[in-house]
């Protein structure tokens, strides 16, 4: 039986679909087989993300709904053999379209398949946000170091926890390390300090990001990103490795002070 | 807010603020409970207090009270008579 985690964040914009997408396709290149489902329903954007928007023909309501089999709508990414698969989310339905019920045997059907079920969660915390939960044995909060996005984590992780989704885990994303230095942007500290949940990952901001999402390729898979060298450590400690919060930033001096930061160097 | 940095004359990075800011709005946001938690507690309470004395439910208040930096739950229960012998049935519903 695999693992379902729900990405989430509450607030929007703050990179829900780019970590689900990496995470994704950085557990597929490490060799597990991954289910990806864009519990977004109404707004689909993960299958953008991936490059697989031109592959679609059934989404997750046609599933939900008895009218196509599961395997059938999922879309293989070919980059990957047989390891990495997308579940749509329906463009033209609105957010109601799912039940909790739906989605809950919807991640249990898929959850005996794959070795990782990612469900990349609706901004806010009504209807889509309760369903994409439901599932989930356990949730990755994606925040960035900015008040209103940490706010929102907080209010998330809140419910979360009354929902009974006990293990998370916290992404800091779009930390820019030159704005930490000058005293400028909240600290890694800061933010775990504030949200007292597990850091799982920092993930630099990246222009980078921007030129793989036009592309549809993750960044995961660019070796010369750092973002995508974040998310590569990510994916590994989710797999239980014990790597190093190294923060993947251009200077070697910021790198080291950035370290002493997050407390794991003197 | 009092900031001796700031009255000493000293710049004060944006992140220094967030970071105080955002503490106080936590403890707000996570002191605030739904109206049907409200609900919820309230009927345990009165539950729990009628099992010694008998009180007036018509004038039970309850309320969240929140400073800037603390929050505490306030609550009047007037009390009608009070009850001779102990509860039979302790802590039950």
């Amino acid at each position: 039986m695999g693992k379902a985690i729900v990405i989430t964040s509450g607030k929007g914009g703050v990179g829900k679909t780019t970590t689900t997408a990496n995470i994704g396709a950085g557990l597929a290149a490490l060799g597990k087989r991954v289910a990806l489902v864009d519990a977004d329903i109404g707004l689909r954007n993960l299958d953008i993300f991936m490059g697989l928007e031109n592959r679609i023909v059934y989404n997750i309501v046609d599933v939900v709904t008895g009218e196509v089999e599961l395997t059938k709508a999922l879309v293989r990414d070919k980059r990957f053999e047989d390891s990495l698969f997308l579940l749509p989310a329906a463009q033209t339905k609105d957010k109601n379209a799912v039940s909790t019920n739906q989605m809950r045997s919807l991640v249990h059907q898929l959850k005996k398949e794959f070795d990782f079920v990612l469900l990349d969660c609706p901004a806010g915390i009504e209807q889509g946000f309760q369903n994409a939960m439901a599932g989930a044995d356990e949730a990755v909060v994606v925040v960035n170091p900015e008040v209103p996005s940490v706010r929102d984590a907080d209010r998330v992780v809140g419910l979360l926890e009354a929902n009974n989704v006990k293990n998370n885990h916290l992404i800091i994303n779009r930390l820019r390390p030159e704005m930490v230095k000058r005293g400028e942007m909240l600290e890694i500290k800061d933010v775990v300090d504030l949200l007292s949940i597990k850091l799982l990952g920092v993930v630099p901001e990246d222009e980078r990001i921007v030129m793989s999402t036009n592309r549809g390729e993750p960044t995961v898979l660019d070796q010369s990103s750092r973002a995508g060298a974040a998310y590569r450590d990510i994916c590994r400690r989710l797999l239980g490795e014990d790597v190093p919060m190294t923060i993947h930033a251009d200077d070697g001096s910021f790198f080291h002070k950035l370290k002493k930061l997050v407390g794991l160097s003197s | 807010m009092f900031d001796l940095r700031r009255l000493l004359g000293k710049p004060t990075g944006s992140r220094e603020m967030a970071r105080e800011r955002l503490q106080l709005v936590l403890i707000h946001d996570r002191a605030s409970l739904s109206p049907e938690l409200m609900d919820m507690l309230k009927r345990r309470i009165m539950d729990v207090i009628s099992e010694f004395v008998v009180i007036d439910e018509s004038g039970f208040a309850l309320d969240l009270e929140q400073s800037e930096d603390t929050a505490a739950l306030i609550s009047n229960i007037p009390i009608k008579s009070v009850k001779r012998s102990a509860p039979t049935v302790l802590g039950g519903k």
